[in-house]
């Protein structure tokens, strides 16, 4: 097994608020390869956005305040870097694409120029993006990003790429806004690619497209994909593998298959039951008793404990690791469900 | 969900905190409040109080200030500092009746203005530009020369000019607040305009009018001030800052006390009501650092 | 109940200058019928038309064409006061809990607005309302506890709670459900969805159920119509829409629907 691209190592982060002191991420531990597609997972308050936000460094410090652990992009602790050479990173090995495409793309200035922007600071580092010789002008640094900027649009399958590259973000609807940002986010060839609930703000026709749209990208570039949704049937669609988190841990992860098909964890078990599909009768539909944990004063042991069914008081002991079953995926319970699932 | 503290005065408690944090926003609160206090007590604690209601006492004519009169006597032996101890009952109720009134006035229309739009709104708004024609003060002094001397009529002269300031705040945040969805909720409920406006709008645009009226504060009683510096409104012996300022400009420099120490009297006033003003609007921002 | 019949709603452009842009033909003769006790369904994306549709049928809004029947009776038609009445029968619940509800006022002032502004028909004085306020917090899942308590308080499941039991105060017989889950979390929209369906059986509802998510329309109602662009697409039972759906649109929608299927 070769290095990893991205590997995540015990992290945790801890958010100091009026009310004191949330540990948010309690020990997450997670590894990306190329070519996966990871879907992160979970409901509000989880700590998957925090975990993406980690990952580029783009958590504040303070409030926030990490612990021991490690976030290694090809060998190469992030958590260790400064923030110059951190944000030589951003965009040229890590790209991001947040939720909502209208307030993340510069109303002033056109899409070109903002296309261009970005792969002319990428290539200060990665100059082969622009495949110029060495000690290129200005003047053909830009021309070339230009031409890059127009390819990229045409990837994402803006119609008429090439003639609307000098228009301005609000000519473009939000379906178009965000192949716009996936294009921005990959003209500067990435390795890996970290994805907030980049379909949340569409409608659902489009958000199929994107999606499709992503996982060509994926292939093409060969990157490292950690896609933040609390939408299961995104992650069924879209990824290869899952992690699903619930206050602030990672309580089971694999392969897509496997998870969603065979959940071993009380609370996998009980989102998938949380969705309405074809076979649910009316009346069907079970939530989950109880409400998410406090973090400032988390309790002891399993987090999910006070709402499982299936919680005992070794739950209470302490906090379960991630264990790999016989099937191949891993379960952080003490009382998973047993094999034949759901 | 914390059981024991309702999230409510969670909330008053960190709005005390930030605002607890600027040595100046509580300098400030310091200020008013003692300003306050000496605006209702002020004549009971002057150590002269005949002198505020206009006794004189020639022999003690411009006396320097000692241990018998701290801030000195003026030219007709009253004690200067009864005299703007009292001063402080006059400034400050004033500045705060015009503030008020403003305020009151303003909201009103401004509240009607925006959540009636079309005409109505151009009307109101026309008529509140009308002060930008003309200066404030020149307004407060044509309307209190028409209305005759007295510091009712210069208050309402005076709050004339102010309305239109919170008339155009009140009316672009009703404005905004009208497309909220709680509106639009109250309206399927079957509410009227009138409870609309009064029972779920304003109560939640308020934050933004009470701020500018605690900076206003400042300024009304510089207002009330000017105009008794130029001998409309209030006339001898009442003891009125501005006047006793206006009085003593012609014993100036020889004689300093009697016009120093109004003039710090006011200048702290105005002070204190803009530091507290900016306090509270720091703390009322949610985007602010504080 | 509802009848709405070539229900047409022209929006004039907005001023540009000198002249005028285009009118915007946000309904484009809508017709659809809900019957008494059942759920119906209106699937609809973002500018569909969806939200102007539901402004008409709470006549917050009146349409340019068509005409809009309630229990037989013709909405355009009524008198002010009759209009009023009327409020007190049709009720929506909002998308979002949190701008829906007043954030300053209390839960109980919430719950009892609709009490006070049709004083006069439901004619219950401050105690009766306190006390209705108490037994709608109850059958939504909440507490006299909760009464005094302010939005900002609560989650956005318990706001939704709120939201619905303000809806239930004058004991409405048609209820507009306006994407009453789509802000919510999957387990907490469970939770919902399943009070929802309860209250039905208990109080005899009728709901209109507006929503983007197929999943939550396929589970929860018995007639489903789509809009798209104004215009109503496809209508049909549940069944009929799900298995068999006749449209492109509704093919492409349905073929779009996230699911996890293994």
């Amino acid at each position: 097994m070769n290095l990893p691209l991205l590997e995540i190592r015990d992290l945790h982060l801890w958010m100091r608020s009026f009310e004191g002191e949330a540990h948010v991420l309690n020990g997450i531990d997670l590894q990306v390869q190329r070519g996966e597609i990871w879907g992160v997972v979970g409901e509000t308050g989880c700590g998957k956005s925090l975990t993406g936000l980690s990952v580029s460094r783009l958590v504040p410090t303070p409030p926030g305040r990490y612990g021991s652990g490690q976030i290694l992009l090809d060998g190469q602790d992030l958590l260790a870097l400064d923030e110059s050479a951190v944000r030589s990173l951003r965009g040229r090995r890590i790209g991001m694409i947040f939720q909502d495409p209208t307030t993340n793309l510069n109303p002033s200035f056109r899409v070109s120029e903002q296309l261009i922007d970005v792969a002319l600071v990428a290539a200060q580092h990665s100059p082969e993006i622009l495949g110029l010789e060495k000690g290129a002008s200005q003047r053909a640094k830009r021309a070339a990003a230009r031409a890059l900027a127009g390819q990229m649009l045409v990837k994402v399958r803006i119609p008429n790429a090439l003639d609307r590259l000098d228009d301005y973000p609000h000519q473009f609807s939000g379906g178009m806004r965000q192949r716009v940002l996936i294009a921005m986010a990959l003209i500067g060839r990435p390795d890996l690619l970290v994805a907030d609930e980049p379909t949340t703000a569409l409608d659902v026709s489009v958000q199929a497209q994107i999606l499709i749209l992503l996982k060509e990208m994926v292939q093409e570039f060969n990157m490292g994909v950690l896609l933040i949704t609390h939408n299961l049937g995104v992650v069924a669609q879209t990824c290869s593998h899952v992690a699903v988190m619930y206050a602030g841990a990672i309580v089971e992860r694999g392969l897509v298959a496997e998870v969603l098909a065979r959940p071993r964890h009380p609370y996998t078990r009980a989102l998938l039951a949380a969705m309405p599909t074809r076979a649910t009768p009316r009346g069907g539909l079970e939530g989950i008793p109880g409400t998410v944990p406090d973090l400032i004063a988390p309790p002891p042991g399993c987090r999910f404990a006070p709402r499982c069914g299936r919680a005992s008081a070794t739950c209470l002991e302490r906090s379960p690791r991630l264990v790999p079953l016989a099937t191949g995926h891993e379960v952080a319970c003490v009382h998973p469900l047993p094999q034949e699932g759901v | 969900m914390t059981a024991a503290l309702s999230a409510r005065r969670e909330a008053w408690r960190r709005a005390v905190y930030r605002f607890g944090r600027s040595g100046l926003s509580v300098t400030g609160l310091v200020l008013v409040l003692l300003l306050l206090f000496l605006s209702v007590f002020g004549p009971w604690l002057a150590p002269y109080p005949e002198h505020i209601t206009g006794s004189i006492s020639t022999a003690a004519r411009f006396g320097a200030p000692s241990a018998k009169h701290w801030f000195g006597t003026n030219e007709m032996g009253q004690d200067v500092l009864s005299l703007v101890l009292g001063g402080a009952r006059v400034s400050v109720l004033a500045g705060l009746a015009v503030v008020l009134l403003g305020a009151a006035v303003g909201t009103v229309v401004g509240a009607v203005a925006g959540y009636a739009g079309g005409w109505t709104d151009e009307l109101l708004m026309r008529l509140s530009d009308l002060k930008l024609t003309i200066p404030g003060l020149f307004l407060a002094m044509a309307v209190a020369a028409a209305l005759g001397p007295g510091i009712v009529n210069m208050v309402i002269a005076i709050a004339l000019s102010w309305w239109p300031g919170y008339a155009r705040l009140v009316r672009g945040e009703v404005m905004a607040k009208k497309e909220e969805l709680f509106v639009t909720a109250a309206r399927a409920v079957g509410a009227g305009p009138g409870r609309i406006v009064f029972r779920h709008i304003l109560p939640n645009v308020m934050t933004p009018v009470i701020v500018k009226m605690s900076l206003d504060m400042g300024f009304a009683i510089l207002t009330v001030a000017s105009l008794g510096f130029i001998g409309i409104g209030v006339k001898p012996p009442m003891p009125e800052w501005g006047l006793l300022l206006s009085v003593a400009r012609s014993y100036m420099p020889d004689f300093w006390w009697t016009a120093i120490f109004p003039g710090l009297a006011i200048f702290l006033a105005v002070f204190g009501f803009n530091l507290l003003g900016d306090g509270l609007r720091d703390v009322f921002d949610p985007r602010s650092k504080r | 109940m509802l009848q709405l019949e070539g229900v047409s709603k022209v929006y004039p452009g907005n001023r540009r200058g000198w002249s005028r842009a285009a009118p915007v033909e946000a309904l484009r003769e809508v017709s659809l019928t809900v019957q008494k006790g059942e759920s119906f369904g209106l699937v609809g994306e973002s500018g569909s038309g969806k939200t102007t549709l539901t402004r008409c049928i709470l006549q917050l809004e009146a349409p340019t064409q068509g005409r809009i029947l309630f229990e037989g009776e013709d909405l355009g038609r009524l008198t002010a006061s009759a209009l009023r009445q009327l409020r007190a029968r049709i009720q929506i619940v909002f998308q979002d809990p949190q701008a829906s509800l007043n954030p300053r006022m209390s839960v109980h002032d919430i719950v009892t607005e609709p009490l006070v502004v049709h004083r006069r028909v439901m004619g219950l004085d401050a105690r009766a309302r306190t006390e209705r306020a108490v037994e709608l917090l109850l059958l939504v899942g909440l507490g006299p506890q909760h009464l005094h308590r302010f939005p900002h308080e609560f989650s956005g499941g318990q706001r939704q709670r709120i939201g619905i039991a303000r809806a239930l105060t004058t004991q409405p017989s048609l209820l507009l459900l306006d994407e009453p889950t789509s802000a919510l979390d999957m387990s907490v929209q469970a939770q919902v969805l399943n009070l929802l369906t309860d209250l039905q059986a208990r109080l005899g509802l009728t709901y209109l159920f507006i929503s983007h998510d197929l999943a939550v329309i396929r589970y929860l109602c018995d007639r489903v119509a789509l809009i798209h662009q104004g215009r109503i697409v496809e209508q049909g039972t549940r069944d009929q829409i799900f298995d068999a759906p006749q449209n492109d649109y509704t093919r492409q929608l349905l073929s779009a629907m996230p699911e996890v299927r293994f």
